[in-house]
């Protein structure tokens, strides 16, 4: 037994969430900014200037439609409508992907339903040949950077068209020619990747930056550690982006980090700029996007941006979430949902109607439908996956080596 | 020929490979300005630029995170560790990363990159400067394990480790980097010149990964060794009298079976060595092939000499280290049976 003098007041403490199952939960505490955003500093400003901007909120799009502060970017309806259409299709896409698993054609999905404007958003903001290193939830960058949907559908698929011959499990996309870096498993190895990449790219004088991804979660290895010091210590062009959709599976995001300060606050002590931006608010994140990359790309170094959102749906398919969190806590989240707000913005000023938003969701769905047809008929898990299982000894070296050609002779004779 | 030890033989290996392919850039801890603390990268920085030979922070993960994402982006770097003993917080990005990134993308991207790290006892390094690990990456697919015995292999290794499309580990007997070392402590210390593999080629020469070295011809046992190990078998061999075949491995993975099948095929009779633990060390995957390919060639059992299964100890560094007298007992148990 140890010894009890009774001078330690220390109690072990475990953070729990605010609500559980059964619970009616209540986030008026919650303040959503009215005055909306800190002021916008010129992107190459000291990055203490911006410690003021990782503990308030960017905002740009107020929820009756107007858009307000000097982060308001200036963007043309087209442009707006085409983020329209690209958070719309990830919804299609994945609400069609999630479904097709349950029906057994796949082993696996994972929806990004509610964050779809932080991939969205940010890629709009970035040049096409920028390296994103994303995690499983940035379907929406493929969408805007206009990959093959195809693809990405005989990828969860596994079939004889995923251009991956089946390798991964579903959703960890490698789409190099969109600039979309090969999805790891093994959650926060990508950033101090990314901090490399970007040091290679200011090495060869490129002008090419990347940019980073985290969930909040896994803010709490010890890559995302080694990704702030380094990109602080070589000034690397990157973005790092903390993407805070307040679950971790069924962790709340007060056990990744406590709940003493912000994630966008953990780059303060690296001396990185850091931003906080309403990751429901497709603009916000567009122009906190925009100012980041201009800072990187004029040799200001990295930013370190955390966006604010709600993962509206389970971890994956794997889980239900209604055994840790209460069943309506998404409707009753505070912050809104980033299709609904961003078309809300778009009638507003007078580019966007109700017609024709119905009409966008039935051409996404069918657009998904159809492709989803053609991409099953390459085969799926519950038929054939048509993937030829000799593929299996290929790209583990760049030439197979002794050791495996004699395994692929054994695995022959299994056959036979 | 010029004479090198295997310290200036891996700097000149850095050093061609930096003046003909802007690509290479070498960094680590201590590695730039200072030049390393075993000296491997001294006057890198000055010759190359800073730019090209670098400080890192002390972060293994760090090193080899940054690595990977360079080598995405077409360069090669090539990362020390400063001693192997310190990998293991960079152990997740060499086995789930840049080992698999060719794989789990399907070739959409690789990971071409070096790690340069010493290895094994003899310095009296205790339990944190003394670790042979190579068993842990042996064990990973998408990935290669080299070590050199001698400044001529360590040269040529590492030119064509740094010119491979796949990581590289390049592991570094730190008890060799001075001289040929033959298990007596005690022993005046011998340097690598007058060796003939102490005569290292100016320029670029490539040692292909995957070949094993013939280090003598004999007809009575084989011997596999790497390492350190190669020159205690060497002597001990000598001076028992025995007519050995001693295969310095070199390429652990890929590993030359064809090599080592003959040998046993043609001696009957098979000792392996090496400096790391026993349980589960390469030793055990060598033994297993022996048997697997040899066991109607054999005439005895095969027999491991090992460090034993402890940390590697400080003041008993030499009654861990598996020396003359292990190996000779090991020989003479193997030429009986």
């Amino acid at each position: 037994m140890a010894k009890q003098s009774g001078s330690n007041k220390s109690r072990l403490y475990v953070p729990e969430p605010p609500f559980r199952p059964g619970d009616t939960p209540d986030y008026s505490h919650i303040a959503v900014p009215a005055a909306h955003t800190p002021p916008r500093p010129d992107p190459l400003c000291e990055a203490h200037e911006t410690t003021p901007h990782a503990t308030s909120l960017i905002r740009v799009l107020r929820f009756n439609g107007e858009t307000q502060g000097d982060w308001a970017p200036e963007v043309s309806p087209e442009l707006m409508r085409r983020a329209l259409r690209d958070i719309a299709m990830t919804r299609a896409m994945d609400e069609r992907m999630f479904t097709m698993q349950r029906q057994g054609k796949m082993s696996f999905y994972m929806k990004s339903t509610g964050e779809e404007a932080v991939s969205v958003g940010h890629a709009l903001a970035l040049q096409d040949t920028d390296m994103v290193f994303p995690t499983y939830r940035q379907q929406g960058i493929l969408i805007n950077r206009g990959a093959s949907m195809k693809e990405m559908m005989c990828q969860c698929l596994s079939n004889s068209g995923d251009p991956l011959d089946g390798k991964s499990i579903p959703v960890l996309y490698s789409f190099k020619k969109h600039g979309f870096f090969s999805i790891s498993g093994n959650l926060g190895t990508q950033l101090i990747q990314g901090v490399g990449w970007a040091m290679a790219s200011a090495y060869k004088n490129s002008d090419e930056i990347a940019s980073v991804f985290t969930g909040e979660g896994a803010t709490a290895e010890g890559d995302f550690h080694y990704a702030l010091n380094f990109a602080s210590t070589y000034r690397a062009p990157c973005i790092i982006n903390v993407v805070n959709n307040q679950w971790a599976i069924s962790s709340f995001q007060g056990i990744a980090a406590g709940e003493g300060e912000t994630f966008a606050a953990r780059g303060t002590g690296y001396g990185l700029a850091t931003l906080r931006v309403d990751g429901n608010d497709v603009l916000a994140v567009y122009a906190a996007t925009k100012w980041a990359a201009e800072r990187a790309r004029r040799g200001g170094g990295a930013t370190l941006i955390e966006h604010f959102t709600y993962r509206k749906s389970g971890h994956s398919t794997s889980d239900d979430p209604s055994k840790y969190r209460p069943e309506n806590e998404p409707e009753v989240w505070p912050f809104g949902d980033p299709l609904e707000r961003l078309k809300t913005h778009l009638i507003f000023i007078g580019e966007w109607d109700e017609e024709r938003h119905a009409a966008l969701l039935d051409e996404c769905k069918g657009v998904v439908r159809e492709t989803y047809k053609s991409a099953e008929a390459m085969g799926n898990l519950s038929g054939e996956t048509k993937v030829n299982d000799f593929t299996m000894f290929e790209q583990v070296y760049e030439h197979a080596l002794p050791h495996l050609d004699e395994q692929k002779r054994w695995f022959a004779q299994e056959r036979d | 020929m010029p004479q090198m030890n295997m310290i200036e033989a891996i700097r000149d290996a850095l050093d061609v490979k930096m003046s003909q392919d802007s690509d290479v850039l070498v960094f680590g801890e201590d590695v730039g300005y200072f030049g390393g603390v075993f000296r491997a990268t001294a006057g890198l920085q000055e010759t190359h630029g800073l730019h090209r030979c670098f400080d890192t922070p002390i972060s293994e993960g760090g090193i080899v995170g940054i690595a990977i994402g360079m080598a995405a982006n077409g360069l090669r770097p090539v990362a020390e560790i400063q001693f192997a003993d310190y990998i293991y917080p960079a152990y997740d990005q060499i086995a789930s990363e840049a080992a698999r990134l060719r794989y789990r993308s399907n070739g959409d991207f690789t990971a071409p990159i070096t790690i340069r790290t010493p290895v094994g006892g003899g310095i009296y390094g205790g339990t944190t400067h003394s670790q042979s690990p190579e068993a842990l990456f042996t064990h990973i697919a998408g990935l290669k394990t080299i070590i050199p015995s001698n400044p001529y292999d360590a040269k040529g290794m590492l030119i064509d480790a740094i010119e491979d499309n796949d990581p590289v580990l390049f592991l570094e007997p730190k008890r060799l980097y001075n001289g040929p070392f033959y298990g007596d402590p005690h022993a005046p210390a011998k340097t690598w010149r007058g060796h003939e593999l102490g005569e290292v080629p100016s320029g670029h020469y490539t040692v292909p990964i995957g070949e094993a070295r013939r280090l003598s011809k004999g007809e009575d046992v084989t011997i596999l060794a790497y390492g350190t190990m190669v020159w205690v078998a060497q002597k001990v061999a000598e001076d028992m009298g025995l007519n050995a075949d001693i295969l310095d491995l070199r390429s652990l993975l890929p590993l030359d079976i064809d090599a080592i099948e003959k040998s046993v095929k043609k001696t009957g009779r098979c000792v392996i060595l090496h400096e790391a633990t026993r349980t589960s060390g390469f030793g055990a995957e060598l033994s297993a092939q022996v048997q697997e390919r040899c066991f109607y060639s054999l005439e005895a059992p095969i027999q491991r000499v090992t460090g034993w299964d402890t940390p590697y100890p400080h003041a008993q560094e030499w009654a861990y280290f598996p020396g003359p007298k292990r190996v000779g007992n090991a020989l003479r148990k193997v030429m009986e049976g």
